[in-house]
């Protein structure tokens, strides 16, 4: 070997990685250019949202440009004595501002959810400054705390510093049935309130059993389509995607027919005798028909990342590991089975990911205890218009589910999905 | 080695996929301990069809298939012992070459230590020794199929069944094949069913050869002599290369034949399934038994126009136009260099009626 180390040029004399870079140029940008609309779609359709969601999950500026001189002369307080009187000063002035705008109402409001009592108190002060009660040349530390004993808490100033920063965890800290206290730390609500907790893992729950259940009756399913002849195969084919070409509502609405405790399934029952006609079981508005309506409904997305693995494995592997003795179950279960790997791990994550956001079946058929932590989303997006709550649980949602896909990753590696 | 003349039986089977069509008829075939029998034949004519019936993944219709005296009908493919080579090799994928050899000897509970050495053995019989950690995937076609072939031969089947084993390979690589799989045969004795439409690759390897044609098995014999004596057309023309004359006979003795050829002129011929006159017959000669300018006296003499020649480096193929058949193909050997080869001569054509086998028309 010579000691050369000069670049590999072409025959015009460019080095070589230069005329490559050039030639590929072209291609590149075309690509890019291919790929632009689709870039632009994704951006506004899902990076923009998801980055609105998070910044009103967490957004608490409300509070900070409600009172702005107070919080800035709060910034020298250290929050164990009374705070001095530049702060009532301030927070006279910020205060007086927001009732000429007819805006206290909502400062009231949200001081009231950091502490129970603002009310009231924010109500005294706003009567006397209607009726221009406070001297404004006098000291206003002593007339406001004098105005309620409250006032004179040092809590509720503590309270009001809190709420300082732009942001907030509140909503996730709810999300999970948590909240700050008093003193700034973290604790549980009540016992008879902590709702959400239950409704995570109910929503784990039933997404996990839905996607047990869908492999369980996928995967005979995918292999039966795999195996059969074409025209058996293309017949069942159609029998596994006509729901899926059927709407949702309507698939739905109809499990709804069948399952009412007068509908089709307890008729049946009533008339083969297996239930009396006054006992009839309730296979709906609960768990029993949400797991039913969805996995019926998420089965498709089980049995075809399944068959299209089922698909390229040669059936003579099956028939090798029989004429090698072994038994059928064994050459399943030590061929057949492994290879199709790939395909119940994305089958699964498929189902695991749309079930733990399904939110149209829960609604309609789960009743109060099948409802899932979507519900629970769309509730506060409507009903309450708390929408940042919503956000917050919306992006914990997402979170679990980038999870799920980060162990899964790890367990099975990402590589060895096989989505079709 | 005990020579067992029917080791194999296939006794009157038959073989209908839909009731409607038989692809296997009437199948008699006896497979002697030991052998090496290739099933020959072009696609559908029912030999793959045969071997899966052997192997059990296929019920006879009807009939039975005998092994070493037992009939194995109802026996299930996992309990036959019987080995296999499939067409595309059907490796496991996700075991490495090792699991993949152990696979049969694990499922029969063999010890840790006696399945290393069986391993060991098949694949240094492949020379593939030291290849046990690899993956299917990071092997060469042709070591998949060696590696396919010790999988076979690791539990020491009684039969070893392959199907087209070499069908995927390139054309060196395959005759290296047949002569590795023909010494492996010899070394172990093993009996092995072969079936592939490779005529080349039958004659090589076998020690008997059946040509399978519309579910029926139409000769059955040692490669010399299927080339050599073929028994009717189809095989004549499967079997080799092959010069045909359609006629009808109107002289027929007991070891020769004349035959007025549909294109004019007469020839004699060796009378092999013709008996009397009237009859249409094919007569099939091989290449090489026509000669240019006969020395000796032949009792077929003609004269042929040369319409193309073809190069062939160790030989030279001349098409002629011989008694108004224009695809009279010969072989001329590259020594014979003096002969006068041009496109367009006139050249004298003899051969020996003992050579060209009067046969059914079709």
């Amino acid at each position: 070997m010579s000691s050369e180390t000069n670049k590999i040029l072409t025959t015009d004399g460019i080095p070589l990685e230069e005329s490559l870079k050039k030639a590929e140029r072209k291609n590149k940008i075309k690509a890019f250019l291919l790929v632009c609309p689709l870039l632009l779609f994704l951006i506004i359709t899902y990076v923009f949202p998801i980055g609105e969601m998070f910044t009103r999950s967490i957004d608490d500026k409300m509070i900070t440009n409600m009172l702005p001189n107070t919080f800035k002369s709060m910034e020298n307080w250290d929050g164990q004595e009374m705070p001095e009187e530049n702060v009532f000063e301030n927070f006279y002035i910020d205060f007086k501002k927001l009732v000429q705008n007819k805006e206290h109402g909502k400062l009231a409001q949200r001081l009231n959810k950091e502490k129970n009592g603002f009310n009231t108190i924010l109500k005294k002060l706003f009567r006397q400054i209607q009726r221009n009660k406070i001297d404004e040349s006098g000291s206003f530390k002593e007339q406001i705390t004098s105005l309620h004993k409250r006032f004179n808490n040092v809590e509720y100033w503590r309270a009001i510093k809190r709420t300082a920063p732009p942001y907030t965890m509140a909503k996730y800290l709810k999300g999970m049935d948590l909240f700050i206290d008093e003193n700034g730390g973290i604790a549980q609500v009540e016992e008879d309130r902590r709702i959400h907790r239950i409704l995570w893992l109910r929503t784990l729950e039933i997404a996990f059993f839905v996607t047990v259940f869908c492999f369980l009756m996928g995967y005979p399913i995918a292999h039966l389509l795999a195996t059969l002849p074409m025209k058996y195969s293309n017949l069942l084919m159609i029998c596994v995607l006509l729901p899926f070409w059927t709407s949702l509502l309507v698939r739905t609405a109809s499990w709804m027919i069948l399952l009412q405790q007068q509908g089709i399934v307890n008729d049946f029952f009533v008339m083969i005798g297996l239930v009396s006609d006054d006992n009839r079981p309730e296979m709906m508005y609960n768990k029993v028909g949400t797991y039913v309506a969805m996995t019926q409904i998420l089965l498709p997305f089980m049995v075809l990342p399944l068959y299209s693995v089922m698909k390229t494995i040669s059936p003579s592997l099956m028939r090798a590991g029989k004429s090698l003795g072994g038994t059928p179950f064994v050459a399943f279960w030590k061929v057949y089975f492994p290879l199709t790997i790939p395909g119940i791990g994305a089958g699964c994550l498929l189902v695991f990911i749309l079930a733990i956001g399904y939110y149209i079946t829960p609604a309609l058929v789960g009743g109060a205890s099948g409802t899932l932590i979507s519900n629970q989303i769309a509730y506060h997006m409507k009903t309450t218009l708390d929408w940042s709550f919503a956000s917050a649980m919306g992006l914990m949602l997402l979170t679990g589910v980038l999870v799920v896909y980060w162990i899964y990753n790890k367990l099975v590696g990402v590589d060895n999905i096989k989505l079709g | 080695m005990p020579n067992n003349k029917d080791f194999v039986k296939f006794a009157k089977v038959d073989k209908s996929y839909d009731g409607k069509v038989l692809v296997v008829k009437d199948l008699n075939l006896d497979i002697a301990e030991g052998e090496f029998i290739t099933m020959l034949g072009p696609s559908g004519s029912g030999k793959t069809t045969c071997l899966m019936m052997l192997a059990g993944f296929e019920t006879p219709t009807n009939g039975e298939i005998y092994l070493d005296g037992n009939p194995i009908s109802n026996i299930p493919p996992h309990k036959r012992g019987i080995g296999m080579v499939f067409q595309n090799y059907a490796l496991f994928p996700h075991m490495t070459v090792y699991e993949n050899l152990a696979f049969p000897l694990r499922v029969r509970k063999i010890p840790k230590d006696e399945i290393d050495k069986k391993v060991d053995k098949a694949l240094s019989m492949v020379s593939l020794a030291g290849y046990e950690s690899r993956m299917p995937g990071q092997l060469s076609g042709g070591q998949q199929q060696r590696v396919a072939v010790a999988r076979a031969l690791v539990f020491d089947p009684a039969v070893v069944l392959m199907d087209e084993p070499l069908g995927a390979l390139d054309k060196n690589l395959r005759e290296s094949m047949q002569y590795e799989i023909k010494h492996i045969h010899e070394s172990i004795g093993v009996t092995v069913v072969y079936v592939t439409h490779d005529q080349g690759e039958a004659l090589t390897m076998s020690n008997r050869i059946a040509v399978f044609n519309d579910g029926k098995v139409q000769q059955l014999s040692s490669p010399d002599q299927l080339y050599e004596s073929p028994v009717n057309s189809f095989v004549a023309k499967f079997i080799g290369e092959n010069n045909t004359f359609a006629g009808e006979v109107v002289d027929v003795s007991k070891d020769k034949c004349k035959v007025k050829l549909n294109g004019g002129g007469e020839i004699y011929a060796n009378p092999i399934t013709v008996k009397s006159k009237g009859e249409k017959t094919t007569v099939s000669l091989r290449p090489e038994r026509a000669l240019i300018n006969p020395d000796e006296k032949m009792d077929n003499s003609h004269k042929g126009k040369i319409e193309e020649v073809i190069y062939h480096g160790d030989h030279t193929r001349v098409r002629l136009n011989l008694l108004g058949n224009n695809e009279f193909i010969l072989k001329i050997p590259n020594s014979s260099a003096n002969l006068d080869i041009k496109l367009g001569n006139e050249i004298n054509i003899g051969w020996d009626s003992a050579d060209a086998r009067a046969l059914d028309p079709k």
